[in-house]
């Protein structure tokens, strides 16, 4: 057991909610599972969102990520542990249920609707109407208007709200999609990857806006497995693996290199490393990797292969 | 505040954005194609044969366009809502044949008939698009099924309760004045008798038009056919929405089915089988994507319009009628090339 490694319940009990002093999360998870058929997705998550803090779930591909956000949003339900909302257990029916609770989910690959323009997807399922009965409509120029302030007031400089969505960059559209939470009073906002499928200066945008949006009170949940981009923005992080928790961390706990190094799986490198010299792999990578092997090894305190 | 803030507030004419003229921005509609089609082929119409633009003439061309048109408006929202309906030809006939064995059968006022046509016409919709929602099927084989059914179900049950291949004559039963005065008469404007089918038509393009731009149910039909994983996840209601979508169109064939039993009195059992793709082919030339997510009402209204003037046209130019379908295919390789030229050009400017 790593010494910085520190218990799950004494963490939690630890946490104050900030406004009541009373020990309630905005969104707390207690040992949350899920299975699929006979394919155990997720088992024993616990993990807790707070105003105005980020929250990051960390992990590689299929550690159980998707899996944990879609329970969250509403669009599967999980057959074991808790969800409470500020104390409240509640489980979701459908995305419609936890959009009404104030969760808001900005997905990676399906945040928007590329055909259709920038103003009616940001209201999207929430259009604004006006008149009566079967004569309602939508107020168009309205929502353009409401758009275009959101937007600039997320420090997002739009064209023409006219335009389709899908003529944007991918770090322009999470951006919409971010600005579309905030406005519909989301509580709690989880980010799906937003930075994996961007470059470096468009990923440092969207990190921006994440504190933004924190900074508006909203407790935000974010995914990555990019422990660079999730370190300076998180405030807490839960590291998922293999649809297990391999760790949950205040920020005063953990430094940017052992969050990397749990990351990393420092045994994994190792091994990897081992393999390659084996199979006569090029020098240079075996010597880099070894050298991962041996930051990881002086970070973590322990020795491998 | 200092005074050394430079930026200018959130901008509301950008200098990135070109003024787009009025023209630039009508090219960048989904029905322009259509437009320019069906301007070119009533100018050639006009010029082949002078019959073509005497007013007579031309209500005849509007009564053949309505005839499509109304379906058309159905199956466009329902392609824009991202899914495709093949039943729509004989569901048509369902509807007529319902509401006329109904009420010759039971002896009752052929109101209730077409009340219990309407009630057919919207279950089969829904029918349609629940078990489209429940199983996740493609909408081609789903309503291929519906089609061959109700096809043979119009046969089977026409010949069972009639003992014919079609419905007996309800001219003489109560109700049937009425029922045809809202459904198969003509209006006379200025000297020319237009059919009551194109008012019902030009109505339905104008609701459906406006549910389309301007209400909330129309921009969940847009998300439901542009992307439907991203219009649920921020709760659009997409099962309602498509099977909304199909009852729609149920409540089109209803109209032409009654319009189709109030101007004969009597349906042949076997008929509309193949009407489907001309309803489709209206919508597609009128510049809705067969993907879904992008298109118009009016667009649809302008390709059964084309439709109604290459049909009519062909007769009144003297030509035989059996190019009609060549035509017709023609027609629809033209239009939907145009469209998509038409489409990656006002996209790029």
């Amino acid at each position: 057991m790593n010494a910085n490694e520190i218990d799950q319940q004494t963490l939690l009990q630890n946490e104050k909610d900030p406004l009541t002093h009373t020990p309630v999360h905005l969104l707390s998870l207690e040992r949350v599972g899920k299975h699929y058929g006979n394919i155990i997705a997720l088992s024993d998550v616990t993990m807790a969102v707070d105003n105005g803090r980020v929250t990051c779930v960390l992990g590689d591909n299929g550690a159980g990520k998707s899996t944990l956000i879609k329970i969250i949003a509403g669009l599967h339900q999980h057959d074991a542990g808790v969800l409470n909302i500020m104390g409240e257990e509640r489980k979701f029916g459908s995305p419609r249920d936890a959009l009404d609770a104030g969760i808001a989910t900005v997905y990676q690959d399906l945040a928007v609707v590329p055909l259709m323009p920038i103003w009616r997807n940001f209201f999207l399922g929430s259009e604004l109407t006006s008149g009566f009965g079967p004569f309602k409509s939508m107020d168009v120029e309205k929502m353009k208007e409401i758009t275009l302030k959101e937007l600039a007031a997320m420090g997002i400089d739009l064209r023409d709200v006219e335009q389709p969505i899908g003529q944007l960059s991918g770090g322009e559209r999470q951006c919409v999609a971010i600005a579309r939470a905030v406005y519909f009073g989301a509580k709690v906002l989880i980010l799906d990857e937003p930075t994996a499928a961007l470059g470096v200066k468009q990923s440092g945008v969207v990190l921006r806006y994440i504190l933004q949006a924190r900074d508006r009170g909203l407790g935000v949940i974010f995914i990555t497995h990019n422990p660079h981009h999730a370190f300076p923005v998180g405030d807490r992080f839960l590291l998922l693996k293999r649809g297990k928790s391999i760790g949950y961390y205040d920020k005063k706990d953990i430094t940017l290199d052992e969050l990397t190094a749990q990351m990393a799986g420092g045994a994994e490198l190792a091994e990897l490393a081992h393999e390659l010299e084996q199979l006569g792999g090029h020098g240079d990578i075996v010597k880099e990797v070894k050298g991962e092997v041996a930051d990881v090894a002086q970070t973590t305190g322990k020795t491998y292969g | 505040m200092t005074i050394t803030q430079t930026k200018t507030p959130a901008p509301t004419a950008d200098e990135r954005v070109a003024k787009r003229s009025p023209f630039q921005k009508l090219l960048g509609r989904p029905e322009i194609g259509a437009l320019v089609g069906a301007i070119v082929l009533f100018v050639f119409f006009a010029l082949v044969s002078p019959t073509f633009t005497q007013p007579n003439a031309f209500a005849t061309v509007l009564y053949g366009s309505s005839t499509i048109g109304i379906m058309a408006v159905g199956v466009s929202l329902l392609m824009i809502g991202g899914e495709f309906d093949l039943s729509t030809g004989v569901a048509v006939i369902s509807s007529a044949l319902t509401a006329s064995m109904f009420s010759w059968y039971f002896s009752t006022n052929v109101w209730v008939g077409v009340g219990l046509a309407l009630v057919v016409s919207l279950g089969i919709g829904y029918i349609n698009g629940w078990i489209l929602m429940k199983t996740k099927l493609p909408s081609f084989i789903v309503t291929l099924a519906t089609f061959l059914m109700l096809t043979g179900l119009n046969l089977g049950l026409t010949r069972l309760i009639g003992g014919g291949v079609s419905s007996p004559s309800i001219s003489n039963m109560e109700g049937f004045d009425s029922a045809r005065a809202v459904f198969a008469s003509s209006v006379n404007i200025a000297g020319v008798d237009v059919k009551i089918t194109v008012f019902i038509w030009i109505a339905l393009v104008a609701v459906a038009t406006w549910v389309l731009m301007r209400t909330r149910v129309g921009n969940w039909i847009f998300a439901v056919g542009g992307d439907a994983n991203a219009a649920r996840a921020v709760g659009v209601p997409v099962k309602a929405t498509k099977i909304g979508l199909f009852m729609g169109v149920g409540f089109c064939a209803w109209i032409l089915g009654m319009h189709n039993l109030f101007a004969f009195d009597t349906v042949q059992s076997g008929e509309g089988v193949g009407n489907e793709f001309l309803y489709i082919i209206a919508a597609v030339i009128g510049g809705c994507l067969l993907t879904g997510g992008y298109g118009s009402a009016i667009g649809g209204a302008i390709g059964a319009f084309i439709f109604g003037m290459a049909n009519k046209g062909i007769v009144y130019a003297q030509w035989n009628p059996d190019w009609f379908k060549f035509f017709l295919g023609l027609m629809l390789l033209l239009a939907t090339i145009v469209n998509l030229i038409v489409k990656r050009r006002a996209e790029l400017k």
